[in-house]
């Protein structure tokens, strides 16, 4: 059972940010408490996610995946048909409607692959708030097309070029807009990471994947699933997708970590198959870093899962197993795309492709009459340069 | 009882205010860190706050983020900015402060690190990402070493968490003059002087102004409602330039500041 005692999940969690930032997270906090029973609220938020982002989203009977693969039966929870492309829009929207409760009109935000990005852009333009999103300088290369979307929605996005200029650094100068604009900004954050209370609010607002697919799966099969998989980078589709059904035994969570070039090689980004306990950006978590503590940079050809930590709710998940984590490679996420692209006519995103691979690979060792769901957390389109390169293609 | 406590009052029942440098240890190479701590101690600062890199100091400015990224190109690390003060421990006559994110003393071992750091004459430590809520983590071990844990109070600390905080520090309190990050600015917000009061109100450990104090004017000015103050960036900068006229008179300043 997931504990949210003071903001912890097991020994996992917390809120290890300078004083400054306190009373805004108590504020945050209290504000959340206030919304989350607040009927008003909810209907708000229903409207936009039902007229807006077109939710529900489908779960989707994947045949020929199902067939190609010889095991379980595969279903994809489609997040990838979400106005703006992935899951991401869910959690930004709903933090989007938040600061208005709050009465902040500036957001800031981080974005790695630009996903979260164009979300918060997106819902920032929509209800009228003023933006700036924090990119790291090398994702800003690979994610074009999504820093101009962003500024086309009339967002202010900054290139990061400190550290590995990645999404950790983006990260790290958000925080630190947001510690210097406290009074009137919110920091909506991206993903189940950071301080208390980001990590429920996250994954909360995430949840309707799971609550979705929970209800789907029974009226188009009668029973749950046999297992759920879903990639996960700082963990924010996948706690989604896994939290209405932790209590569930029989049905097995699996998340997957990106291995990069390989965990054996150092350049991954699989916190809990690869790193140690540690404190960054608000939380105690799994962390890849060296003997004096120092943050190692986090390697994947999805700049999405390019973080050195991971959840604090998916830490304590694995630490009390109820979630398996596996991973993946670069390699392998693209075999991914390539699968899914030709048995479905679905262009994964590269983030997603990692969940596509495993899940592949799982079916196999199931029987027919099993059920797998994958979380299909987003779209291709963002990626087609890199993995256009990464084929040797001269696309790019 | 703290040494730290007492070293600033000592200072303050002269009539002066205290003074301390924070300085980033590895920057232009640890073998500088001996002679820039002497220095400092016999131009009659009042303690050393001694930086300790990290990849990612999202309280830092520019100033002292850059400062730790040359540090860290040089190799430097906890561990061996512990045995290099270690080697010239015998010399110090100031309390030293060390100032490190949260991370390298879970790495190092938070009871090796206070014990380890107390042999070094680190009697104070500041830890910008680790807020009072979270500090069973160490607290217990600095205890053991009688290192003090210092508290910083924000501007945006409400008046109950201000109370809490200001009573629980130990050596002195950490007083953030403004919203944000380390590093030089030109204004501070004017009711400074009204939090200032408050926060005195509470206790009589020492309060200290930090954040953004960089001229000699801004030594005097917050001297004449708190203790003391604690200068940051701009010996950061002026230590990489080898300026040490600047440091001189920011020093001075503060002997002088409580004429005002």
């Amino acid at each position: 059972m997931t504990t949210e005692l003071k903001g912890r999940f097991g020994r996992f969690g917390g809120q290890f940010v300078p004083e400054t930032l306190m009373t805004a997270l108590q504020e945050l906090n209290a504000a959340y408490d206030k919304v989350k029973s607040d009927e008003s609220f909810q209907d708000e938020l229903r409207y936009y996610l039902k007229n807006y982002v077109g939710r529900q989203t489908p779960l989707y009977f994947a045949e020929r995946l199902t067939e190609y693969c010889g095991g379980a039966k595969i279903y994809l929870k489609r997040e990838d048909l979400n106005h703006t492309g992935a899951h991401k829009i869910n959690n930004a929207l709903g933090q989007a409607l938040l600061a208005k409760r709050m009465g902040k009109n500036k957001i800031v935000a981080e974005t790695g692959a630009g996903q979260h990005g164009v979300a918060t852009a997106t819902a920032c333009a929509l209800l009228n708030l003023e933006c700036i999103v924090y990119m790291g300088a090398e994702d800003v290369k690979r994610q074009a097309l999504n820093v101009f979307r962003m500024e086309l929605l009339g967002t202010k996005v900054v290139a990061v070029d400190k550290g590995s200029a990645t999404l950790k650094d983006a990260v790290n100068e958000a925080l630190r807009h947001w510690v210097t604009n406290i009074e009137d900004t919110h920091y909506i954050l991206g993903s189940a990471m950071g301080p208390h209370p980001f990590p429920t609010i996250v994954r909360d607002f995430q949840r309707v994947i799971g609550d979705e697919t929970r209800k789907q799966i029974l009226q188009l099969e009668n029973r749950l699933p046999n297992a759920v998989v879903a990639c996960v980078g700082g963990g924010s589709n996948s706690i989604g997708m896994f939290y209405p059904f932790v209590e569930d035994e029989g049905v097995a969570l699996y998340g997957v970590e990106a291995a990069g070039k390989g965990i054996e090689t150092g350049m991954h980004a699989a916190a809990i198959q690869g790193g140690q306990t540690g404190v960054l950006h608000g939380a105690f978590m799994y962390l890849l870093q060296d003997d004096n503590g120092f943050v190692q940079e986090a390697h994947s050809i999805s700049a999405g899962l390019d973080y050195p930590g991971v959840g604090p709710e998916h830490c304590h998940l694995h630490e009390i197993g109820r979630a398996s984590y596996g991973t993946v490679s670069d390699e392998e996420a693209l075999e991914g795309v390539k699968l899914l692209c030709r048995t479905e006519g679905i262009l994964p995103a590269l983030e997603s492709a990692h969940a596509i691979y495993f899940a592949a690979n799982l079916a196999k060792t199931m029987a027919p009459e099993d059920i797998l769901v994958i979380c299909l957390s987003g779209r291709g389109d963002k990626d087609v340069h890199t993995i256009s390169a990464a084929l040797g293609g001269d696309f790019a | 009882m703290s040494l730290l406590k007492d070293a600033i009052l000592s200072v303050t029942a002269q009539g002066h205010k205290a003074f301390v440098p924070y300085i980033m240890a590895g920057d232009g190479g640890l073998d500088k860190l001996q002679s820039t701590i002497l220095k400092l101690q016999q131009l009659g600062v009042t303690a050393i706050e001694v930086g300790i890199p990290f990849t990612d100091p999202v309280a830092d400015g520019p100033t002292i983020e850059r400062a730790g990224e040359r540090a860290l190109a040089n190799g430097t690390t906890l561990r061996n900015v512990l045995e290099t003060l270690s080697s010239f421990a015998d010399e110090l006559t100031v309390p030293l402060v060390a100032m490190t994110y949260l991370n390298p003393i879970l790495a190092y071992g938070t009871e090796k690190f206070a014990q380890d750091a107390k042999a070094c004459g680190i009697r104070g430590v500041i830890i910008p990402d680790m807020p009072l809520e979270e500090s069973e983590i160490v607290h217990p071990a600095l205890k053991d070493a009688s290192i003090d844990l210092i508290q910083l109070v924000s501007l945006t600390s409400t008046p109950e968490r201000i109370e809490r905080l200001t009573k629980r520090s130990e050596g002195f309190i950490y007083a953030v003059t403004v919203n944000g990050i380390t590093g030089a600015r030109s204004s501070f917000a004017l009711e400074l002087d009204e939090h200032f009061k408050k926060i005195q109100t509470y206790t009589d450990t020492p309060v200290l102004a930090g954040f953004g104090i960089s001229t000699p004017d801004h030594v005097k000015n917050f001297g004449a409602f708190c203790s003391g103050v604690i200068v940051g960036s701009k010996i950061v900068d002026s230590l990489a330039l080898n300026d040490w006229t600047t440091i001189e008179d920011l020093v001075k300043a503060s002997k002088t500041a409580a004429m005002k």
